[in-house]
């Protein structure tokens, strides 16, 4: 146990250390939220749509489309260097390599909401209070659904030739459930709405979580080995 | 006297289908320890998959590797623990420095004490001034070195080596010919897959040609060098 | 050398048969409907489609898709290529029983709630599904490497079925509605027998269509194959 936890923080620390080196992939992550943010505000009538029924869609596309850039960057540098067959060459379980890659690309994705969630509040001038902690909680739950599956599919399509595009063309359709939940437990509660009646959505997301972590930990080892 | 222990490598019918396109047609190897096998060919003959598949990095559609007894399997993750390979692209991240990439290394492959012993693999390799440098800063025979000092790191009794003298200097290659030499003991073997005979014959103990997917001739080492370039030449025109 | 193509003709031959059988069959059943089966009081004459539209989502849900995802982990657990070939036929005949069901639906949604497009549950989730599966032949077409390729097609397959549940059930949380059987409950209140048995025939006539294009499109995706591997050779 004491050797599996050792083997993948090595693996996801080798990867954050290369992102912190290049500081590519998070930057434009960061300000292409910043961006969104922004172009939504101006984008909208403030006298037509109340900010509490936008503000949830807003913030879940923005998070989104910016998981996708960050999640982009794990394995073309892996490609770029050749390196992956140093990690696939030592007597390292392939389901080990992917939960390290998991444990960087969800460090990544939690480091872009960590910028957008203070830009967001800021730009809708919102007063959440007690709501932050769930949440906090409803972000790191859907994050953990679609980065698990986007770590696989980032996998599959570092080999091909239109990496950047391919990426979001297969991610889509799986960030739809944990999106749509996630926005659908956000409206509540930035309504103040008691916490008993989020729960439900809160479990869809740990179920979709659970699901999908253990499927893509299953499918890896026929992605990487040839 | 044949030994009880089984070979380093045992290779069976080794077998890898791209779509239509056969790299390789039915390959067997026995590789003992202290044995040194030379493997050439044309491009395209098959060689860096028979690598690829020795090391575990490409399953074969037909046949089986076996290290030291036991058969490559992804289940078996420490079937690959004494392999370690010298491809013609370094293993190295390029944005880590030196020690980075050899401490990464050595807690992959569950080394005690892994600062200690990646600084002495690279002041092995005369790149302890470098320890902090990344790849790219260095020179190609550095880079080499760099690699080296990775292969090497947890004393891989396998060693595989593919077109290691490629970009390499004569000071260079001499020196790598020098350390292989000394790598090559009783308890390891090696595997080199090159393009020309006389970069490794005086370290080779067998010499294999592959082409288009099989032997064409393998043999231990002739003694005569000019006349098995005679016979490579004639297998290679076809 | 010419490669024998026999064996791959007559797959060929027996698609293009069931096929035409399954045409014939759907000119049947849009026979049936319009002439021997009740006129739906709300919706008129548009209500026909029906027996279009909805055939076609569920050959797609229940069938197609099923299917290919059980070729999928066959191919990965047996590693035969065919099981790729027919996961992949499987899926592009399911693309073209998407577009029938989002061609129908607009057609039947027009003259009955005045929009082309509802965002009624069934025409969601195909639309889901149409995403899933062009993603799967997008990325089929950017795998050099047939084994490579159907090793990928292979995850992202399954990783489709195992989605289309939660894409069911989210899309019916975001339209407020509890999930509610695709097939056997349609707007009507209960449906009369003559409805009932046309349905059911459309069904299996589209079963039919499924089975006669996946042959077919299999037996020249067989010669295909047969011919580039000779030609490799």
């Amino acid at each position: 146990m004491g050797r599996m936890l050792r083997l993948v923080f090595a693996i996801a620390g080798k990867d954050i250390r290369l992102e912190l080196r290049t500081r590519t992939s998070l930057l434009s992550a960061a300000v292409f939220a910043a961006l969104m943010l922004v172009v939504f505000n101006f984008a909208r009538d403030p006298t037509a749509v109340a900010t509490l029924d936008l503000a949830p869609s807003v913030l879940w596309v923005t998070v989104s489309f910016a998981s996708v850039v960050a999640m982009n960057r794990a394995f073309t540098v892996e490609r770029e260097n050749a390196a992956f067959d140093g990690l696939l060459l030592a007597p390292v379980s392939r389901e080990l390599l992917y939960v390290g890659k998991y444990l960087a690309n969800l460090a990544f994705v939690l480091v872009v909401e960590a910028i957008t969630l203070p830009l967001f509040v800021l730009f809708f001038n919102l007063d959440l209070g007690g709501a932050f902690p769930p949440l906090v909680l409803t972000l790191l739950l859907a994050t953990a659904g679609f980065v698990a599956v986007g770590t696989l599919f980032s996998a599959m399509v570092a080999k091909t030739r239109f990496a950047e595009l391919m990426l979001p063309i297969l991610l889509l359709p799986f960030m739809v459930p944990p999106l749509i939940y996630a926005v659908k437990v956000t409206v509540p509660l930035l309504a103040r709405r008691p916490l008993s009646e989020v729960i439900p959505g809160l479990n869809f997301l740990a179920v979709y979580d659970v699901v999908f972590l253990t499927l893509a930990i299953l499918l890896f080892p026929a992605v990487v080995d040839e | 006297m044949p030994s009880a222990d089984p070979p380093l490598v045992e290779a069976r019918g080794l077998a890898r289908r791209y779509g239509a396109v056969r790299a390789l047609a039915g390959v067997d190897l026995t590789l003992r320890r202290g044995e040194v096998l030379l493997v050439l060919g044309p491009n395209g003959a098959g060689k860096s998959t028979l690598l690829r598949s020795l090391a575990g990095l490409l399953r074969p559609t037909a046949g089986t590797v076996a290290i030291d007894g036991r058969l490559l399997t992804r289940e078996d993750p420490d079937a690959r623990r004494p392999i370690g390979l010298l491809s013609h692209q370094s293993l190295l991240y390029d944005e880590l420095t030196l020690m980075e990439n050899l401490v990464l290394a050595g807690t992959l492959y569950d080394l005690p004490d892994p600062p200690a012993l990646a600084r002495a693999a690279l002041a092995a390799q005369g790149l302890a001034q470098r320890a902090d440098d990344r790849p790219r800063s260095l020179s190609r025979g550095m880079q080499q070195r760099a690699a080296i000092a990775r292969a090497l790191l947890h004393d891989p009794a396998l060693l595989l080596l593919d077109e290691p003298f490629t970009g390499l200097d004569a000071v260079a290659g001499d020196r790598l010919r020098e350390l292989l030499r000394e790598h090559c003991t009783e308890g390891r073997g090696m595997v080199i897959v090159t393009h020309h005979a006389g970069e490794a014959w005086e370290l080779a103990t067998r010499v294999g040609v592959l082409l288009q997917g099989r032997w064409a001739f393998e043999s231990p080492r002739p003694s005569d060098m000019a006349e098995f370039h005679r016979t490579y030449q004639e297998l290679a025109r076809g | 050398m010419t490669p024998d193509l026999g064996p791959a003709y007559a797959v060929i031959r027996r698609g293009l048969v069931l096929t035409i059988l399954g045409i014939v069959g759907v000119g049947v059943v849009m026979l049936l409907a319009i002439q021997f089966t009740p006129v739906e009081a709300r919706q008129g004459l548009a209500q026909k489609i029906f027996y279009i539209h909805v055939p076609s989502a569920t050959v797609t849900l229940w069938i197609a898709m099923p299917l290919t995802g059980l070729a999928s982990c066959l191919y990965l657990w047996l590693h035969d290529l065919r099981f790729d070939r027919f996961a992949a036929v499987s899926a592009e005949v399911a693309s073209v029983f998407c577009l029938v069901v989002l061609t129908t639906g607009p057609i039947w949604a027009k003259p009955i709630w005045g929009t082309w497009w509802t965002w009624d549950g069934r025409l969601t989730l195909t639309l889901f599904l149409f995403f899933l599966l062009l993603g799967y032949h997008t990325l089929r077409a950017a795998v050099r490497d047939p084994v490579e390729r159907g090793r990928f097609s292979a995850v992202i397959s399954i990783m489709g079925v195992v989605l289309v549940p939660f894409i069911h059930l989210s899309v019916y949380l975001w339209r407020g509605l509890h999930p509610q059987p695709i097939v056997m409950k349609p707007s009507a209140p209960s449906l009369p027998p003559e409805m009932l048995r046309t349905l059911l025939i459309g069904i299996a006539v589209f079963i039919l269509m499924y089975a006669g294009m996946v042959t077919l499109r299999y037996g020249i995706q067989l010669v295909r194959d047969v011919r580039e591997a000779a030609d490799a050779a």
